[in-house]
């Protein structure tokens, strides 16, 4: 596929069909393993990991997508921003799902005392409860409708993310080398927001490819 | 997952290298997830040979015992890194032989044993044990071993030896993951005389008849059952015994989180995981953890008066 700044219909439905096969791929590998037997001696234990690692993972994506494309200058990624956002999303249900069903049985008064008591619960609680808002406010109208509160309420994603990374931090017993990575990127994906930084990344992505449609601007 | 094709730019010309190492790391980081066990089941393990002339022994649970494959591919052993599966990839780097366990301190007769001399010291019995780790789960685990109390006996303890205390190997080049400081090494375990004493505590040399595998602490360790599975000392080079109480490897670490005595206690939550419930392994649903893990008629009197919330 040629890097260009616009892509033709085709291209789009392409990708977009591609970027929901990659992120589909690791709920089809826990059911691959599930049936093989491949989930280890405490499957739950495993699908909770899995689960809260893809959560992560997918609200990073979400959030390396305007960096990327004020780096590289193609527009057309901010078209991907949502998709990942609500897969993002969808793994957190996943996620808090396992722990409500095959963790607690849905026992109400053991996880209203979970979610007090072990910090690490707390947050990750805090979490998923702040992500609801920005997936019920992701469609198209609805960024028209809140205007300028749309942008104000969708950088909650980054509290969010910082909630999901001591999220981690606080459960890990004492190796913090995978929380700490998260850490991070979070960390390098916040500077690249930084208003001085953004400027000279747009202008030298400007001067790197003549764009149809200048970089920065929205779609 | 590159959406771009090979006449591209290359991404390290467009991105600060700094950026551009950190976005490495960050997908060698995504594809060592996606990868690590991977769409694939583990092989099945190698077993160990068999251990001649082993008795059934005393305490022995009825209750199901784990499957061998559970036991030795789930496994805390952080000298071969922190998950559950990488102790059984990363233990073959372990050498059992020659090993010898040095026992010293507070006794009349201090003393190297090598191992195939400790092997013999007493009949070997199984002895069906459930364990409880700290971090909710649990298995059962049909044992080979002898009572420490038969080594202790042998050695004379001195009126000042109040304590043992149990050094794991420390050997970076044997234990790879020791050369992280995740934990302060070597791993340092302890427990009271009484506690050491006590027939329910094993030195365990084997499990499901045969020889320990590397993974579950070979060639000698330490089986506490009614002990947070911590407790339980693995890979065994030196028992000391002294007066005052041992510093422990998770103590050091974590001093609010893991106390000395660390027995199993339903009633006493760790801050990071309830203590009331616990997955055996191989089961769906929850079960009630037990007082001392179940074996409070055989342990409750060594902490009469003590305040167990205190001295967790
Ligand atoms: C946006 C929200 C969340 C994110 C990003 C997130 C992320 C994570 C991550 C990265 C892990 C560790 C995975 C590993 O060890 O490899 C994890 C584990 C876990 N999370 Fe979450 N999580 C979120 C929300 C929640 C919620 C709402 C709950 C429950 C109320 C929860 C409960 C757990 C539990 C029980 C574990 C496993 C702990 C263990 O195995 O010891 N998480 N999560």
């Amino acid at each position: 596929m040629p890097l260009t700044a616009r892509l033709t219909p085709r291209q789009i439905i392409w990708s977009k069909a591609l970027l929901w096969a990659i992120c589909l791929a690791p709920l089809l590998r826990l059911v691959v393993l599930g049936l093989n037997g491949g989930l280890g001696a405490n499957p739950i234990e495993f699908i909770t990991r899995s689960t809260g690692t893809w959560t992560l993972v997918g609200l990073l994506a979400t959030l390396a997508v305007t960096p990327l494309r004020n780096l590289s200058g193609l527009n057309w990624l901010i078209r991907f921003r949502r998709l990942l956002g609500l897969f993002a999303f969808f793994y957190a249900c996943l996620h808090f799902t396992t722990y409500l069903w095959l963790d607690q049985f849905f026992d109400p008064s053991s996880i209203a005392r979970d979610i007090i008591k072990r910090p690490f619960i707390t947050v990750g609680f805090a979490a998923f409860i702040l992500l609801i808002p920005l997936a019920a406010t992701s469609r198209q109208h609805m960024m028209k409708k809140l205007g300028r509160n749309w942008q104000r309420l969708h950088r909650l994603v980054y509290v969010i993310a910082g909630l999901g990374i001591v999220h981690y931090w606080w459960l890990v017993k004492k190796d913090i080398s995978q929380p700490l990575l998260y850490a991070c990127v979070l960390a390098v994906l916040l500077v690249m927001r930084l208003p001085r930084l953004q400027h000279s990344l747009l202008a030298r992505a400007r001067d790197a490819a003549p764009r149809s449609c200048k970089p920065g601007c929205r779609e | 997952m590159r959406i771009i094709g090979q006449d591209d730019i290359p991404a390290s010309e467009i991105t600060p290298r700094e950026v551009y190492l950190k976005r490495r790391q960050f997908m060698a980081g995504i594809a060592a997830l996606a990868v690590s066990p991977a769409f694939a089941a583990a092989a099945p393990p190698v077993r160990g040979a068999r251990l001649a002339g082993v008795k059934p022994g005393r305490f022995s649970t009825r209750e199901a015992q784990t499957p061998y494959e559970s036991v030795t591919t789930y496994n805390n052993f952080y000298e071969f890194g922190t998950g559950k599966f990488d102790p059984a990839e990363n233990a073959h780097t372990l050498k059992t032989r020659p090993w010898t366990v040095s026992v010293e301190g507070e006794i009349k007769r201090p003393r190297l044993y090598d191992i195939d001399e400790l092997l013999k010291l007493a009949p070997l019995e199984e002895r069906v044990y459930r364990l409880r780790c700290v971090e909710g789960w649990s298995m059962v685990i049909p044992w080979v071993g002898f009572p420490l109390a038969e080594l202790i006996r042998r050695v004379e303890p001195s009126g000042n030896a109040r304590f043992v205390e149990f050094h794991t190997l420390h050997d970076p080049a044997q234990m790879p993951f020791q050369r992280s400081s995740v934990l302060d090494w070597p791993y340092v375990e302890g427990l009271r005389i009484d506690e050491a004493n006590h027939p329910l505590t094993l030195l365990a040399v084997g499990l499901y008849g045969e020889v320990l595998p590397r993974q579950n602490g070979a060639p000698v360790r330490l089986v506490v059952p009614w002990k947070y599975g911590f407790k339980s000392a693995k890979s065994i080079v030196k028992i000391r015994f002294v007066e005052k109480p041992p510093l422990t490897a998770w103590m050091r670490a974590a001093p609010n989180e893991y106390g000395f005595f660390s027995n199993v206690n339903p009633k006493v939550d760790h801050p990071r995981w309830s203590q009331a419930k616990e997955r055996r392994i191989g089961e769906f649903f929850k079960r009630d953890t037990l007082m001392f893990n179940g074996y409070a008629d055989q342990v409750a009197h060594l902490y009469r008066g003590l305040d167990l919330r205190k001295f967790f």
